[in-house]
């Protein structure tokens, strides 16, 4: 019981890192331009599908990687040039649609290219055993290497933030856009910076992903309103909060569909446990996230509503 | 507003024609499209009601459509199959669904309440995918169409037309009185500017919730009716691409003026079924056409129609 709980604990972990590099670009993207942008879940997509393609051809997963990162983050440029950047100052509604027809193109372009039917990537040699933890518990080395590689993506993400120039203006434009812009900022190219570098985030949890889910054209639609969840938990626009939001919800997600029906059990008929924890499961995170807004209506970390 | 009424006139008389034309064109899958245009006309009417004189752009209102799907087939499965019945089995749970959902909705705003809707609307999906009893992920098959006063005459598609059709009418002009009333200029009032409302002794958020409430409820007919017309309800009726379908359809036609939504929900529909035709790969270039219009225009895809038809609306 112990170690299956502690292994499951793990396995939240994991999917709350992949969160967090998910909503890491969104909230800033979301936070400092207020832009509303469902695109996001298929660059996710299409990181995963490119790692596929490109470990296959060069025959490894390190060498797919290293060309899957700057192909995505010319994507997120491309598209930022061609579409976000003439979105900035319209009204949330156009935002929602010019990215929603972007899902739908994006989503349509990737099943003519690689077809419907789920693809898998290779495991990279080195990271494909199993760690033994405590007693006969043993764990992937990959899903550690998961967890590790979004921490370090975490603390140089705050590095950045609250240490360098690029982040402090960052944290201007995000509360003073006019007054950083008036002392002489050239706003619009943090603006691109931000979104191609969110964007790559999001491809690089893609490619991490790629070896241990099923690449299809549906996964970045499930991803996406998670990350939405995290972020409206977390608070709009904070990095600290996409963290604790991204965390809390792939615990509260992974232990709840393998802990709830046995906690259930304790005050309900078997049968009727396994049912009620079936339709229970996948709704926590929704709920923790409406009871999260009763109490603060702007999220854990977030300034304003 | 005249020519609204026009408008509004012209495009109920070209539905009604829709039967005799498909009769004598031998044709009779128009009357199958024409009935699902109508289901999805009444979700963007209910959608318009708060996204164009709310200001409250929902991205979940497939929620409610897949609410009254349901209620049609839970109700149907119970032995009740009754359309008057399943209405209103449809809209209690609709009304109660939006009730929770959008008093919590509301203590939000602009990109926080998108969210958040659509977080809601997953939640039903999800809730919907894992009820096993009714078909879970696959959905299930109803074994007939609705009855209307204890006779099975909905089995007829021409019959079942008009009853939608009549539906839609009456939504309609309901729809109509309540933006016209003084609750309509209050709603209409507190999107233009909340603080004031309040300083003039009026509290815009139970005015939203009650839109909310109306608009929930009368996304949840088109539902009964989208049931009725596939005899299959699924989980995939509440899917987000239905949500974000239909607010295309509210802006296709304009928002905030109600008989746009309408013709917004013929014109998306009918867009497709014509891509469709020519390619199965009809959402790349239905993407492709919403990107571009929505870039082309600055004041949204409304002013692009607008200006393209000379008028202003």
């Amino acid at each position: 019981m112990t170690n299956l709980f502690l292994l499951q604990l793990l396995n939240g972990v994991q999917l709350g890192i992949l969160l967090f590099l998910i909503a890491a670009g969104l909230t800033l993207v979301f936070g400092i331009m207020d832009f509303v942008n469902l695109a996001h879940g298929v660059i996710y997509m299409v990181g995963a599908y490119l790692l596929v393609s490109f470990a296959r051809m060069t025959g490894g997963y390190w060498t797919g990687l290293a060309l899957t990162l700057p192909t995505v983050l010319i994507l997120g440029l491309a598209l930022e040039l061609l579409v976000f950047r003439h979105l900035y100052d319209r009204s949330h509604l156009d935002q929602v649609l010019a990215t929603f027809g972007l899902v739908m193109v994006v989503t349509e372009a990737v099943q003519i290219i690689w077809g419907a039917a789920p693809l898998t990537a290779a495991m990279p040699e080195a990271l494909s055993g199993s760690i033994p933890l405590i007693g006969p518990l043993r764990y992937p080395v990959f899903r550690l290497a998961i967890i590790a590689a979004g921490l370090l993506t975490g603390l140089g993400l705050w590095y950045i933030i609250t240490r360098t120039r690029i982040g402090m203006r960052l944290r201007a434009g995000a509360t003073h856009r006019g007054i950083v812009s008036a002392l002489g900022v050239d706003i619009g190219k943090l603006f691109s910076l931000i979104f191609a570098f969110g964007a790559m985030l999001a491809g690089f949890a893609g490619a991490l992903v790629a070896p241990i889910l099923s690449v299809d054209p549906g996964m970045g639609e499930s991803v996406l309103i998670l990350a939405f969840v995290v972020i409206v938990i977390g608070g709009i626009g904070s990095i600290k909060g996409a963290f604790a939001g991204a965390l809390l919800v792939g615990i509260v997600d992974t232990l709840g569909r393998s802990f709830g029906p046995i906690v259930l059990r304790a005050v309900l008929e078997p049968a009727a446990a396994g049912q009620a924890g079936r339709v229970l499961a996948p709704m926590l995170v929704y709920i923790l996230m409406a009871m999260v807004l009763a109490v603060r209506p702007a999220g854990l970390f977030g300034a304003k509503a | 507003m005249r020519g609204r009424a026009l408008a509004a006139t012209l495009i109920f008389a070209a539905f009604a024609a829709v039967p005799p034309l498909a009769y004598w064109a031998n044709d009779p899958y128009l009357i199958v499209i024409a009935s699902r245009i109508v289901a999805f006309a009444i979700a963007a009417l209910a959608l318009d009601l708060i996204l164009g004189y709310g200001g409250m752009v929902s991205f979940g209102h497939a929620a409610f459509v897949g609410i009254g799907a349901y209620s049609v087939a839970i109700l149907g499965q119970a032995g009740i199959t009754d359309l008057m019945l399943q209405l209103l089995a449809a809209i209690v749970a609709a009304s109660a669904f939006a009730l929770v959902t959008g008093a919590i909705s509301l203590r939000t705003r602009g990109v926080y309440f998108i969210m958040i809707t659509l977080a809601f609307a997953q939640m039903a999906y999800f809730f919907f995918v894992s009820l096993s009893a009714y078909g879970g992920d696959d959905g299930m098959t109803l074994s007939s169409r609705s009855t209307l006063f204890g006779s099975d005459m909905l089995r007829d598609d021409g019959i079942f037309f008009y009853v939608s059709l009549g539906l839609l009418g009456a939504l309609f002009l309901i729809a109509t009185r309540i933006v016209g009333s003084r609750f309509g200029r209050v709603l209409r009032g507190s999107r233009e500017n909340a603080l004031r409302m309040n300083a003039i002794g009026f509290s815009p958020f139970r005015y939203q919730l009650v839109a909310y409430v109306i608009s929930g409820a009368m996304a949840s007919v088109a539902g009964v009716v989208l049931a009725n017309q596939t005899k299959f309800v699924s989980p995939a009726f509440m899917n987000w691409h239905v949500s974000g379908e239909l607010i295309v359809m509210v802006v296709l036609g304009g928002v905030g003026n109600l008989i746009g939504a309408v013709f917004g929900a013929v014109v998306a529909l009918v867009l497709q079924e014509f891509l469709g035709a020519f390619t199965d790969h009809w959402q790349l270039w239905f993407g492709l056409i919403l990107v571009g219009v929505t870039l082309a225009s600055r004041d949204g895809v409304g002013g692009l129609v607008r200006r393209l038809t000379g008028g202003k609306r």
